[in-house]
């Protein structure tokens, strides 16, 4: 039987992610590679990047990447070359480029545009002038307390 | 017989909803009591059906009835019983079956509670409720029909996804329906106000509740349903801007600017067509959810129920049900005329500042869920968004917001000055940056994450702290503590709310910063250490559970000498399912969580093993419950329970057939 449950583990048993034997010694150069790998999708996962995804694939390209560091790549290289590898779906991080402005920019031009609706309203609504002189409203202020709301 | 009487009574209660969306509407039209008085038996009726159709299901699934389909693809006899229980909505058709149950639910509460609701805004809110349960009432029985019978029962069933067996299956998707479809009822009345025409600061006292409830529902499925993922998933992670998750988060942001809008409405009778546009929108995003959700249009990692027929049926209900709104929306908002005037400075001014912030942080969400399949049908480029992009681009409207909230909240309304809602913050504003530069100091690595969420999370619980303060008069300590128990409770609620945004944003960003990690090959009898914490693996068993075959670990912690704890992180293997599970072992604490997860054997001996230590992590869930519990404060106080429905009674009744 325990033997069974084994051979069972071994093979229905997902790679998890970020096996021990994948780390560089380096530490600065692993970081880097764990940073990276965290903006790479995972190609055949749902929804995963290749950092947490335990799918065969995803460990292959994380010892893509590193290999890609070690040979000497700056980010941005590893991620080109992903890129040319399996287009721009691996990226988690669209990049600013022709359409995805859009999507990178309608949400600050949207508040700027909020800003403008909601200002001019709290403009339309301030209330007429009270009538009060200063010295009076000093005064109302006095009667009423700190707390005048 | 008892499924086809479950069955029938569902057909029944689709056909009473139907009676239900055209007779009172009429007889409100008319002015015919009669008519308007038949809504609130009819909401009874329907409900009573439902949860009658919904206990048959339990039944089914209790006795393992596999002459059902649904029971054989869902579940199977050894499985253990909360399992079996909780497994009639770990699927597509049971879980839509519990929705209708929560909807009707609310409809008849709505009856139930709403004797202070003039009689016509009451039928008119009971006929447009009724009209959402015919919608899906119809999608239930033609495409989604639970009670669909297999001409020869299985001997078992199919197993129900391993992934599901857990204690987070029983709550998360429940309080997440209640939140849902509790925005319905804040949908029903901005429709029933249109059409009416009329929206007063009494129509704001009628609907907070019901969003208020809706809102603590989400919020509370919401951190369930993160707690689940923290702790099943194997790697700690709480948050993963998956489709399916902002189609729950965009709804509760929403929902929470209609909550600060409303407020508005009551107490100033002023933003009355924005506040029923967000009512309509919270709805809207509740129904694009449903559709995210089981379309399948978006690749997620909750592969539910993925049928593009269905998704097409909820489209048209989605499309049917905002475009009428909007339609209406349009013809008639020019008829709420705003009555309150207010400066520049002023409470109105913060809580428009909060809702502007809060919609827009939505619309990121929102972009960012559904860029992909725009870029893929317009541009035909196949691209992803991921958690880089929502991380940027989110991020920025909560520390705005968290950075406007303490000084907004305390506003006077009307006209406020800026001068003295700052001088009582500012001791709260120095020992935030303080306790910032602190924390920068004791960190190692420059990152600024860490200060920030201290920074802020101490400014919005200090600015909280500091409102309570304040109203607590000028006399005495002993006298303000005194007043300070006597407050609204309303203004408690308040409080611990933004107490539980503060504690949330601090625990996130905290957890972000601090987390450390160790990932190793262990052999049997090693120790080792992970920051203050000593690990040592004693041994490592296969074990047999009711439903699984498992290996499970056993890992002891020491901190110097003393024992913390033993661990026991399982990898579990499901064989009718035909899939592993990993069981993350952890010990919790207030100051950090010690996650451990036991992976494969190596090839050489030994065991793969991986250590989080996550600092505050249980932090994000307590501020989550705060910002929960602030809302019951706020839905005990006594304009509520004096004026309107009290949507808290609902709360022990909202969760059916456990």
């Amino acid at each position: 039987m325990k033997r069974l449950v084994i051979i069972l583990m071994l093979l229905a048993s997902p790679l998890w992610a970020v096996d021990p034997n994948e780390i560089l010694d380096d530490p600065v150069l692993e970081d880097r590679a764990r940073a990276l790998s965290q903006e790479l999708r995972c190609p055949v996962c749902r929804n995963e990047s290749i950092d947490e995804s335990n799918a065969t694939l995803a460990q292959e390209l994380r010892i893509l990447l590193r290999e890609r560091m070690v040979a000497g790549d700056t980010d941005q290289d590893a991620l080109d070359f992903m890129v040319s590898r399996y287009g721009e779906f691996v990226l988690l991080r669209p990049d600013a480029r022709g359409a995805n402005l859009i999507l990178w920019l309608a949400a600050p031009a949207l508040l700027l545009m909020a800003l403008g609706i909601g200002w001019s309203t709290i403009r339309a609504r301030r209330p007429v002038d009270d009538g009060l002189s200063e010295a009076e409203k000093a005064e109302l202020e006095k009667i009423l307390g700190r707390d005048a709301s | 017989m008892l499924i086809e009487l479950g069955h029938f009574a569902l057909i029944l209660a689709f056909g009473i909803a139907i009676i239900q969306m055209i007779v009172p509407m009429i007889g409100a039209h008319r002015g015919n009591a009669g008519w308007m008085a038949m809504a609130e038996p009819a909401a009874t009726v329907q409900f009573i059906l439902t949860a009658f159709s919904f206990a048959v299901l339990t039944w089914a699934f209790v006795t393992s009835d596999f002459s059902l389909q649904l029971v054989y693809l869902n579940s199977h006899t050894d499985k253990p019983m909360i399992y079996k229980i909780t497994g009639v909505w770990g699927n597509h058709e049971g879980s839509m079956l519990l929705w209708m149950v929560i909807l009707t639910l609310f409809g008849a509460c709505a009856a139930w509670f709403g004797d202070g609701l003039p009689a016509r805004l009451r039928a008119r809110v009971l006929s447009v409720q009724a009209s959402i349960a015919v919608a899906f009432f119809a999608f239930v029985l033609f495409t989604s029909n639970p009670f669909l019978r297999l001409e020869v029962p299985p001997l078992n069933g199919r197993d129900l996804n391993p992934l599901l067996q857990d204690p987070g299956l029983a709550f998360h998707p429940p309080f997440l329906y209640l939140g849902y479809v509790g925005l319905s009822m804040s949908f029903s009345f901005a429709i029933a106000a249109l059409i009416e025409g009329r929206v007063d600061a009494a129509w704001g006292r009628w609907v907070r509740p019901w969003t208020l409830a809706a809102w603590m529902f989400l919020t509370v499925g919401i951190a369930l349903g993160s707690w689940w993922a923290y702790y099943e998933l194997g790697w700690g992670g709480f948050w993963f801007w998956d489709p399916v998750e902002n189609a729950s988060f965009m709804p509760w942001l929403i929902a929470a600017a209609l909550l600060h809008s409303a407020i508005v409405v009551e107490k100033r009778e002023a933003l009355k067509s924005w506040t029923i546009l967000l009512a309509i929108m919270a709805f809207g995003f509740s129904l694009l959810g449903a559709f995210i959700v089981r379309s399948g249009v978006l690749t997620s990692v909750h592969a539910f129920a993925n049928d593009p027929e269905r998704g097409m049926l909820i489209l048209i209900i989605l499309a049917v049900f905002l475009g009428g709104a909007l339609t209406l929306f349009a013809f008639r908002a020019g008829a709420m005329e705003s009555k309150g005037v207010f400066s520049t400075v002023s409470r109105e001014s913060a809580l428009i500042l909060n809702n502007i912030l809060l919609s827009v942080s939505c619309f990121v969400v929102f972009i960012g869920t559904i860029w992909p399949l725009v870029s893929e049908l317009l541009f035909d480029r196949t691209l992803s968004v991921g958690p880089p992009f929502f991380d940027a681009a989110f991020t920025p409207f909560m520390v705005a917001l968290a950075i406007a909230l303490p000084l907004g909240s305390i506003l006077a309304w009307k006209r406020g000055t800026l001068g003295r809602a700052s001088k009582s913050l500012i001791g709260w504003l120095v020992l935030a940056i303080a306790l910032a530069a602190l924390a920068y100091a004791i960190q190692s690595g420059n990152s600024a994450l860490g200060p920030i969420g201290v920074a802020l999370g101490v400014w919005v619980v200090g600015g909280a702290v500091a409102d309570l303060w304040m109203r607590s008069g000028r006399d005495s300590l002993t006298d303000r503590l005194r007043r300070m128990t006597r407050l609204p409770r309303a203004d408690w609620g308040k409080a611990t709310a933004h107490i539980g945004m503060g504690v949330t944003i601090f625990g996130i960003a905290a957890m972000l910063a601090w987390e450390q990690e160790d990932i190793r090959v262990a052999q049997i009898g090693d120790s080792w250490n992970v920051g203050q914490f000593e690990f040592s693996l004693n041994g490592v068993n296969q074990l047999e559970g009711p439903n699984y075959l498992t290996t499970m670990a056993d890992i002891s912690v020491y901190r110097g000498e003393r024992l913390v704890g033993d661990l026991h992180p399982e990898k579990r293997f499901y064989p009718v399912a035909n899939m592993p599970t990993t069981e993350a072992a952890i010990i919790n604490g207030v100051v950090r969580d010690i996650y451990v997860v036991i992976g494969d054997p190596q090839q050489n001996g030994g065991w793969a093993v991986r250590i989080y230590l996550k600092p505050f992590a249980n932090w994000i869930w307590g501020g989550a419950i705060l910002m929960a519990l602030g809302g019951c404060f706020s839905l005990s106080d006594r304009r509520l329970r004096v004026g309107a429905a009290s949507a808290k009674k609902t709360a022990p009744k909202a969760v059916p057939a456990e």
